[in-house]
């Protein structure tokens, strides 16, 4: 991932495609080694990873280069999961445990993909009628209404027994996600909003979010370009939504509530907001340590002594390293720019002085 | 029961839960009004409170002095919340400030959950606050009373604090213009402090009766009435006192003429129709009733 | 009284004040002036310590104002009537006042004072229970100076009084500012209104791109033709 050259001229083809191919490459060796190699755990968390990086980089989408602080995303997450899943869990399972669905519906077992996009175009959907009122608030209040976004959409999950078996868990899901569909995925979300980050779009998006009257004077128009960040972000949301379904194959609308957002929330902003490659930084950074704090959590042997079992503290750790972040490194850890392979090679090779300020 | 016996019990519903939003929603306007801070957490001294006074019951103390240190306890745990979390941050971006609201709020919550389990506690009030008193057909908690009553007082009080006093004159002066205020020679920390205190002693004082209301207390309990009182800041105009008590009392009858005119099928639903109202007033009144309907002035 | 000597400030990259030395002599009157962006602004926020200095010193009455806080600096007697008038539009014309006299402990001293002002501004008295909001900008901007007054300052630091102003109320204005300074309050006037503020100051500095490019009495500063230049040219700016 390059910034474009600010003096002019950009790199050859060769040297812009060079990044991008050797992360390509890399993500592919590490893949396979994976699926060859690696056991089911650290599969596992390869996938949890990959889902991670598109829940983030498409909230940064609309967080980061709009400035629209959207709380209630993991709602567009729900919306996706609870889609394709009633979509393609089989109909024997339908009958047993959705008995009101409409008959159409309870025929219905459709494949991944078409399921997965559905679930997308969904949340896009209702993004886009959400949006219609919201893009027109103020930092503070278009926050909070989101957060009553995700609060409505919790409330009809609990209560739409139908369709959503209400508060009950929703079992059965097909596991349909693997390792290399999810990083596909992957690869086309980061694809998708770097390019869009990259493009004239994307420059109109942050001139609209760092002065928003200077960019209605220029003629970009705020509200259209806040409104497609927002559904863009959430078709993403709610296909990284059905993704988490089948791995997961079992949920409940308790997973899709406030301490879910606060955990991509948290990726979001140690990456740094509005850098592509600082939110993938993030969520490897961010879904190791919650790993490493999660197992703690149980307690384990010192030798000496016995650590016991704190459930919670994991929270409270990531809780209190969000703050210190805040408070010393608002910026993140990129500083809201993105990553420049050649530059930090250049600078291994050469020892010089820290990077820029930020 | 006839029309206005019917009404009449609606109408002490709705006040009574209308009172102890405007006493939760007050707490979060001025410290909004000031900092610019959309302080979450202010919820969790909700909780805060309301468990030290279940401990302090639980350990044989009566309940008035219980509730005393119950709110107390609130009103420490909100200064100490400004204090560690907040200071540091004056002057920081917006959305950093409401992150690392929700960051504390995480850390009370969890904490909450290791020290006292995450299941709910029956909350032990006394019997003045459990009575039911009725007139003919009418059947009225003695908590709504009392609730009605005791925000009565301390919103009259607090009245009288921002007109009459100097620091209250000053907590006002500081949310309309920070720099003027520091220029001024106002020291605004003090002044930052105070909101906190007030706010988190009402806090307090919701706690005990919403624990009263319910019968129990859990970690979790303030998560709600924040985004409640949140709604009704929002109604009312974010940062403005006013603002906050109308929109409390609005938000109020709203919950309650919902309950009554919506279909049984339908009565789950009711909180995601109170923040779909919401939301569809922002798009007419983006800042809130009260707020001005200027447009920004360039 | 009070003596910046080579002060440094910057917002970022961006140095705002390169050098600057100036001093204010009790009872003086003394005019800052000189175009827009030219760092006058800078200078008033750093000496009520808003903006901290990276270089040079801030002395006032032998106290060092760079260490000092806001709260503090009001309270040795160095009170700002800034830029724009910032009056508290929620809060009456009295609570404005009462707030300008918000560090003070002598009350009766205060009720000399808020017959004082009300002496000078006699519209503020008749509107003394309206709120700041309904004022118009000229009784806006005698409150912000009355509101000043209140706190009892030994130096007056007054930043654009005039601007936005209808001519005949900035002589309204002016003429309060000759009364002070006749009464023997210290006063630094910021102002880009030369021929007023030339007409009051008995000396004066002019700023230009940060720098002290110009200083001098009042008469010498009149007729200086280095003072045209300084509000029109486009002399290369210090690190913008």
């Amino acid at each position: 991932m390059q910034p474009e050259s600010p003096r002019g001229g950009s790199p050859s083809l060769p040297s812009r495609l060079a990044g991008p191919a050797v992360s390509l490459a890399l993500l592919a060796i590490i893949l396979a080694i994976a699926s060859f190699f690696a056991g089911d755990y650290l599969q596992r968390i390869l996938i949890i990873i990959g889902i991670n990086t598109i829940l983030v980089v498409s909230l940064n989408l609309s967080n980061g280069f709009t400035g629209v602080f959207s709380l209630g995303h993991v709602g567009f997450m729900a919306i996706g999961a609870y889609t394709a899943a009633v979509l393609t869990l089989p109909v024997s399972l339908k009958v047993v445990n959705l008995p009101s669905l409409p008959p159409w519906l309870q025929q219905l077992a459709l494949p991944f993909l078409p399921a997965t996009l559905i679930a997308g175009l969904l949340a896009m959907l209702v993004a886009f009628l959400v949006g219609l009122s919201l893009m027109r608030l103020k930092g503070a209040y278009i926050s909070v209404a989101t957060l009553g976004f995700l609060v409505i959409v919790q409330v009809i999950l609990v209560n739409w027994d139908q369709v959503t078996r209400g508060a009950r868990t929703f079992a059965g899901v097909p596991p349909h996600s693997t390792l290399w569909n999810v990083w596909l995925w992957a690869v086309v979300a980061v694809y998708i909003v770097w390019r869009l980050g990259a493009s004239a779009f994307g420059r109109d998006m942050r001139a609209a979010r760092d002065n928003e009257v200077a960019a209605l004077s220029l003629g970009i128009s705020v509200l259209r370009s806040r409104l497609l960040a927002f559904c863009l972000s959430a078709f993403l949301t709610g296909v990284a939504g059905s993704l988490w379904a089948h791995f997961i194959t079992s949920f409940s609308p308790k997973s899709f509530y406030f301490a879910q957002a606060f955990n991509i929330i948290t990726m979001l902003v140690i990456g740094g907001l509005g850098s592509v490659s600082g939110s993938v930084i993030g969520v490897f950074f961010i879904t190791v340590l919650s790993e490493l704090l999660r197992n703690a959590e149980r307690g384990f042997d010192l030798g000496v002594f016995r650590l016991p079992p704190i459930y919670g503290a994991s929270q409270i750790l990531m809780a209190v390293l969000f703050v210190l972040v805040i408070v010393f490194r608002p910026a993140g850890l990129l500083g809201g720019r993105e990553l420049d392979v050649r530059s930090v090679l250049r600078r291994l090779g050469s020892p010089r002085r820290g990077k820029g300020a930020a | 029961m006839s029309a206005l016996e019917l009404l009449l019990q609606q109408l002490i519903n709705a006040v009574s839960i209308g009172s102890l939003y405007a006493l939760m929603a007050i707490g979060l306007a001025m410290v909004f009004g000031i900092l610019r801070l959309i302080n979450f957490a202010h919820g969790d001294l909700i909780m805060v409170g309301s468990y030290v006074a279940l401990l302090l019951q639980v350990l044989g103390l009566p309940f008035p002095v219980a509730a005393v240190a119950g709110v107390a306890a609130s009103t420490l745990a909100g200064l100490a919340m400004e204090r560690v979390a907040y200071r540091p941050l004056r002057g920081a971006h917006e959305i950093a400030m409401l992150l690392t609201s929700f960051s504390v709020t995480i850390f009370l919550e969890n904490l909450a959950i290791i020290l006292f389990r995450p299941t709910s506690r029956p909350f032990p009030a006394p019997a003045v606050l459990r009575s039911v008193i009725t007139m003919g057909q009418l059947r009225v908690a003695g908590l709504d009373l009392i609730a009605i009553a005791v925000t009565a007082v301390l919103l009259a009080a607090l009245t009288l604090f921002v007109r009459r006093t100097n620091i209250g004159i000053a907590m006002r002066a500081a949310s309309q213009d920070l720099l003027a205020a520091r220029l001024m020679g106002i020291n605004v920390n003090r002044v930052i402090a105070t909101a906190f205190a007030i706010g988190s002693f009402l806090a307090g004082v919701v706690g005990l009766l919403w624990s009263a209301r319910v019968g129990k207390v859990d970690p979790l309990m303030g998560f709600n009435p924040v985004l409640k009182a949140f709604v009704a800041s929002v109604i009312g105009g974010l940062g403005s006192l006013p603002g906050a008590v109308l929109g409390a009392y609005v938000l109020g009858g709203l919950e309650i003429l919902l309950q009554g005119l919506l279909p049984s099928a339908l009565t789950p639903y009711r909180d995601a129709l109170v923040f779909a109202i919401l939301i569809a007033l922002l798009l007419f009144r983006p800042n809130g009733i009260l707020g001005s309907t200027e447009k920004e002035k360039i | 009284m009070l003596k910046l000597e080579a002060v440094d400030v910057a917002y970022g990259h961006i140095k705002a004040l390169v050098g600057v030395s100036l001093e204010v002599r009790e009872g003086e009157l003394v005019a800052l002036l000189g175009a827009n962006g030219a760092g006058k602004s800078t200078a008033l926020m750093t000496i009520s310590g808003i903006v901290r200095p990276r270089e040079g010193t801030v002395v006032y009455n032998g106290t060092d104002l760079a260490k000092a806080s806001p709260f503090d600096i009001v309270g040795l007697g160095v009170i700002q009537c800034p830029e724009g008038r910032r009056i508290f539009g929620g809060l009456t014309v009295l609570e404005n006042l009462r707030m300008g006299a918000v560090r003070r402990a002598d009350s009766s001293g205060v009720r000399r004072d808020l017959d004082f002002v009300f002496s000078l501004f006699p519209v503020l008295g008749q509107r003394r229970h309206q709120t700041g909001a309904t004022l118009s900008g000229g009784e806006q901007q005698m409150l912000a100076i009355a509101r000043a007054l209140m706190g009892a300052p030994s130096l007056l630091l007054l930043d654009e009084p005039s601007l936005g102003l209808a001519p005949i109320v900035v002589q309204a204005i002016f003429r309060v500012i000759r009364e002070l300074h006749r009464r023997g309050v210290t006063i630094l006037l910021v102002e880009q209104n030369v021929r007023q503020a030339l007409a009051v100051a008995d000396r004066g500095y002019v700023l230009a791109a940060g720098r002290v490019i110009l200083a001098g009495s009042g008469g010498e500063l009149r007729s200086a033709p280095e003072l045209e230049q300084a509000y029109l040219s486009t002399a290369p700016e210090a690190g913008r």
